[in-house]
């Protein structure tokens, strides 16, 4: 079932990526041959099949509930784009 | 020196027949040379470089030395660095400055090696050309017409120019030994969890793997023994005891089963590819080997089930690029959604968005069963074809890629077409094992080709003492670019 232009833009909203009703039409048919290509995965029959969600089997590891990183504040947010008094910037989201 | 074993430098090193500072001082100049003709380095500081090396000497004057030290090695850029500009490949990565080190390269600085700078590659890794990079494409030293392979093209095209005497990759999909297979060098990627992934910028996370390219089978094998080890800052590192990944290089193949999938045989092979495998092969029956037909009847799904999984895991892991705490911030923008629409949409280059686009839509409410979960069952039915090869051989061994290098542009505006470069290397991601690229003659134009061998999980021994067996009968990966001497 091809995509629509409009399902791009969709798509592109969740994913918050900004693209414009021409760059929508220009990556539906790019999307559309990717689209047939995963497909080809209809062509097998994989009823009771367990799903492989990873490589191998394991467990998530529990640590001890003790201090492991120290505070490095100043150093993570001397590459922000914008900061102030030890805070992130963006623009306001509450009026 | 440029074309020296990891080994026999460092034995140069160990009798100050050579200092580090002059190794590294020789490969810079190499960089310097040759650069601006391959584009397979995004950063180089000699400084940083120089003052990595006067550490090593001393290290070495004071006898305290480890196999690699002094040895200069390239590292992708995607592996995070402390103080280096960690950018890979991507705009919005442009101004970003490691404020750590990334556990592979914390492994090769406690090893005394030297950082020789960061490597282009294709954007985020997502790329089997290494040509969506920000920072321009990089060139196949064999012909700088062709692209090197990718995602890890800056990496294999430095070793294979002898810009370094090593260097890191990751491979997800094939991203480490499909540019060695292209330029003309060699490519491990591990066993899925024995290089950790701390520090190395995530694309598919249940794919993704850190491991060495080199000029030989050897220097793989020094070089895991450097990479791989438990972590405990990544969650999927795997506990093991520590292994020599040199210990069986000698061994003799003599019994060796080798495992043939006809299917990696098939339509699409290149013959000239064909022709040089075929003789790999033989070579290695000549070693003792026997050749068994084995069975991987669902490979032809790897491709359509890895473009289900790869993107979708990326879309997550890409979230965490929106312009509020590093990286890439556009100028203009109305309120905070729009700042990080706009933020992606101008930082992200245009397959980049089209992967992050794909993994939405597959992981979107109503396409999650049709898409991600099948392709996690297409997943295990992969596995499983592998666990019953080896049930019947010790190594499956094809072609890594079905073509030779390719002219730059002339997949750029086909993605179906540039996706199925991968169509070998993929099924041994999916399955998690380990699978080493190695050159093996030339094809149509000059240009190398790449033998693939898959192993069983935590075989990476077995595969390097093939690799390295097939090495001492032959001198594919000791050819080096013509036209590039200096």
């Amino acid at each position: 079932m091809p995509l629509t232009p409009k399902e791009v833009l969709d798509i592109a909203a969740l994913a918050r990526i900004g693209i414009g009703e021409a760059e929508a039409q220009a990556v539906q048919a790019d999307l559309n041959n990717i689209f047939e290509l995963i497909g080809q995965m209809r062509r097998v029959d994989t009823e009771g099949v367990e799903p492989m969600s990873h490589a191998l089997d394991l467990t998530l590891r529990l640590r001890e509930d003790k201090v492991s990183e120290t505070d490095q504040r100043e150093l993570f947010q001397s590459i922000a784009p914008q900061k102030e008094a030890g805070l992130y910037l963006v623009p306001k989201v509450i009026e | 020196m440029l074309n020296a074993s990891l080994k026999d430098l460092s034995s140069s090193l160990a009798q100050k027949k050579i200092s580090s500072l002059e190794l590294t001082k020789l490969f810079l100049g190499r960089i310097a040379a040759l650069n601006g003709k391959l584009n397979a380095f995004i950063t180089v500081d000699e400084e940083k470089s120089l003052a990595q090396a006067r550490v090593a000497d001393g290290r070495i004057a004071k006898r305290a030395s480890q196999p690699l030290t002094g040895i200069p090695v390239a590292h992708k850029d995607i592996f995070v660095a402390r103080d280096w500009p960690t950018t890979c490949g991507s705009k919005i990565l442009s101004n970003f400055i490691g404020p750590y080190d990334a556990h592979v390269i914390d492994r090769f600085n406690d090893a005394g090696a030297v950082s020789l700078g960061k490597t282009n590659m294709d954007e985020f890794a997502m790329g089997s050309s290494s040509e969506s990079s920000f920072y321009g494409p990089v060139k196949n030293p064999w012909s700088t017409d062709c692209v090197p392979g990718g995602s890890s093209g800056g990496s294999a095209a430095a070793v294979a120019a002898r810009m370094a005497p090593a260097a890191t990759g990751t491979d997800t999909g094939g991203s480490i030994r499909q540019p060695a297979a292209l330029s003309g060098v060699c490519g491990l990627k591990p066993t899925y969890g024995l290089v950790s992934r701390y520090g190395m910028i995530a694309f598919a996370s249940s794919l993704d793997q850190g491991g060495p390219m080199a000029k030989s089978a050897e220097d793989l094998a020094l070089l895991l023994n450097v990479m791989a080890g438990f972590d405990p800052r990544d969650s999927t590192s795997i506990e093991r005891d520590a292994e020599d990944y040199a210990r069986d290089l000698n061994k003799p193949l003599l019994g060796l089963r080798v495992g043939v999938p006809n299917e990696h045989f098939g339509k699409g092979l290149a013959p000239d590819v064909g022709k040089a495998v075929e003789a790999a092969l033989a070579q290695l029956e000549k070693l003792g080997a026997k050749r068994i037909p084995v069975a991987l009847p669902n490979s032809g799904l790897s491709v359509p089930a890895y473009y289900a999984i790869a993107p979708a895991e990326a879309s997550s892991n890409l979230s965490r690029f929106d312009g509020a705490r590093y990286g890439y911030r556009a100028k203009d923008y109305r309120d905070l959604a729009d700042m990080y629409c706009r933020t992606r949409a101008e930082g992200f280059g245009a397959e980049v968005r089209r992967r992050i686009l794909i993994g939405t839509y597959v992981l979107s409410h109503g396409y999650y069963d049709a898409y991600y979960l099948k392709a996690q069952k297409i997943r295990r039915l992969i596995a499983n074809d592998f666990t019953e090869a080896f049930k019947r051989c010790d190594v499956v061994i094809g072609p890594t890629s079905p073509t030779v290098a390719f002219r730059i542009g002339a997949k750029t505006s086909d993605p179906v077409q540039m996706y199925l470069n991968d169509i070998y290397t993929i099924p041994a991601n999916l399955a998690g094992l380990p699978a080493a690229s190695i050159p093996c003659g030339f094809g149509a134009g000059g240009l190398p080709v790449g033998l693939h061998l898959v192993g069983n999980y935590f075989s990476e021994a077995k595969i390097l003492n093939v690799a390295h067996q097939y090495q001492r009968e032959t001198d594919w990966h000791a050819r080096e670019p013509a036209g590039l001497k200096q």
